[in-house]
């Protein structure tokens, strides 16, 4: 059963998105734009690279998809707590998930799991 | 506590820090000729990782040589090359010699430098580098597990306020904030108005006197590392005007130094900024003079 999902999470997902089934899906607060395709999979915010036309470092030919989530996060009607969600921490990927299905992963909460350490900092920072 | 962290946090002074070459062959020599060209000018020193995705003496080693040598190591980590497991092992080993500072960075893509066909890791980003050593600051590894006594920890990041998306760049730098980043060292910036327009957003975002923002500025002997620059470092744009003025020059060292020391100038004089980085690409007296320029005194220091 949960391979059946994560296989129809990828036919609907991967055409659309581009998703990379990294199983924690984060679409929702980065402006819709898929991180796991940026080449340094960076989920939090773009690196110091980007072209100046707002092009991709490594892969010239494609916007960063930093650059994109940021435009989309401005001009979508996304609902607010997603555009708030946009300047998140996202945490560390949990690689045990990849290939999984995030719908899943969504409904058992355990795509919300971090490790204690982790968890601990983020309780003190307040975010 | 490091000098850095105490001229940051308790005084109102700026701070001057350094890029230190990387190191291949024969290390320990040049690494003694580098510190003597910088002993006493600066409250902090990079020791850098893996530069430009090109393999040299790593960042550990050059931080605790520093520390042999009479110098503050700001150590530096970037995320290309190693997992979460590997970058905490780094720093608490790091810590181990006494390294306080540290400076966290998304780092360049493998395919900037001499081996693109490595792999490349970014088990992190930047700002999830951040907040790992702020775990490893309250003494924790980030499993949990106790890191007792917790090691002394000054964080840093950096930041590139002349690359796109521009407005964004404000929000990511209240993200390294509040994931434990006291001071933020910036990208070379040729823009003057670009730097205007970011330090302004730092001040506007509330985040002045909480994050000491140190911009970059570069020596060069003339106008091919301009050219190498803007052609060749991702994130670096030069406005062909600027290049023109060395270039077309009578005397075009002189006027790459006038140019640098112009920009020191104007980046010393915008909000928020505390202090200022400094990559000198000369190798020669010149570092000498830009510190005298703006003003500093040569602190030497006896070991």
């Amino acid at each position: 059963m949960a391979e059946f999902i994560a296989s129809l999470e990828h036919v609907v997902k991967g055409p659309v998105w581009g998703c990379q089934m990294c199983g924690q899906c984060v679409l929702h607060s980065t402006g819709m734009t898929c991180p796991m395709n940026c080449p340094k999979t960076l989920r939090n915010g773009p690196c110091g690279g980007v072209r100046e036309d707002g092009h991709c470092e490594v892969k010239p030919e494609m916007r960063c998809v930093w650059t994109k989530g940021y435009e989309r996060t401005q001009a979508w009607p996304l609902p607010n707590t997603w555009k708030e969600e946009f300047n998140h921490l996202r945490p560390p990927v949990d690689n045990r998930l990849k290939g999984g299905s995030s719908w899943i992963n969504f409904f058992t909460k355990r795509d919300k799991w971090t490790p204690k350490g982790w968890k601990a900092a983020t309780d003190e920072a307040g975010h | 506590m490091s000098t850095l962290e105490y001229k940051l946090t308790q005084t109102n002074e700026t701070v001057f820090t350094a890029e230190f070459p990387s190191l291949d062959g024969n290390a320990m020599e040049k690494a003694k000729k580098h510190a003597d060209r910088f002993r006493g000018w600066f409250d902090g020193v990079n020791a850098t990782d893996n530069p430009a995705a090109h393999a040299h003496v790593s960042n550990v080693a050059t931080s605790i040589a520093m520390k042999q040598l009479g110098l503050e190591p700001i150590m530096q980590l970037v995320c290309r090359d190693k997992n979460r497991i590997a970058q905490q092992a780094d720093i608490v080993s790091a810590a181990m010699f006494g390294v306080e500072n540290y400076v966290a960075l998304t780092g360049d893509d493998v395919t900037a430098g001499d081996e693109p066909e490595a792999r490349r890791v970014f088990d992190l980003d930047g700002p999830q580098l951040v907040q790992l050593m702020s775990t490893l600051k309250r003494g924790q590894y980030m499993s949990g597990r106790k890191l007792d006594p917790a090691p002394h920890m000054f964080i840093g990041a950096v930041e590139n306020p002349g690359a796109p998306p521009f407005e964004y760049r404000v929000q990511r730098v209240a993200k390294k904030y509040a994931a434990g980043a006291k001071f933020l060292q910036l990208q070379i910036c040729y823009h003057q108005d670009r730097l205007e327009r970011f330090c302004a957003g730092v001040k506007a975002a509330g985040l002045g006197g909480k994050i000491a923002i140190i911009p970059t500025v570069v020596l060069v002997k003339g106008a091919r590392p301009l050219h190498f620059m803007h052609g060749s470092v991702p994130g670096i744009d030069i406005p062909a005007a600027e290049i023109a003025r060395v270039e077309n020059a009578t005397d075009p060292s002189e006027a790459a130094y006038q140019q640098t020391l112009e920009f020191a100038k104007h980046a010393l004089a915008q909000p928020t900024v505390r202090g200022l980085h400094i990559t000198d690409f000369r190798h020669d007296d010149t570092l000498d003079r830009l510190m005298t320029d703006l003003g500093r005194v040569r602190q030497v220091k006896t070991n």
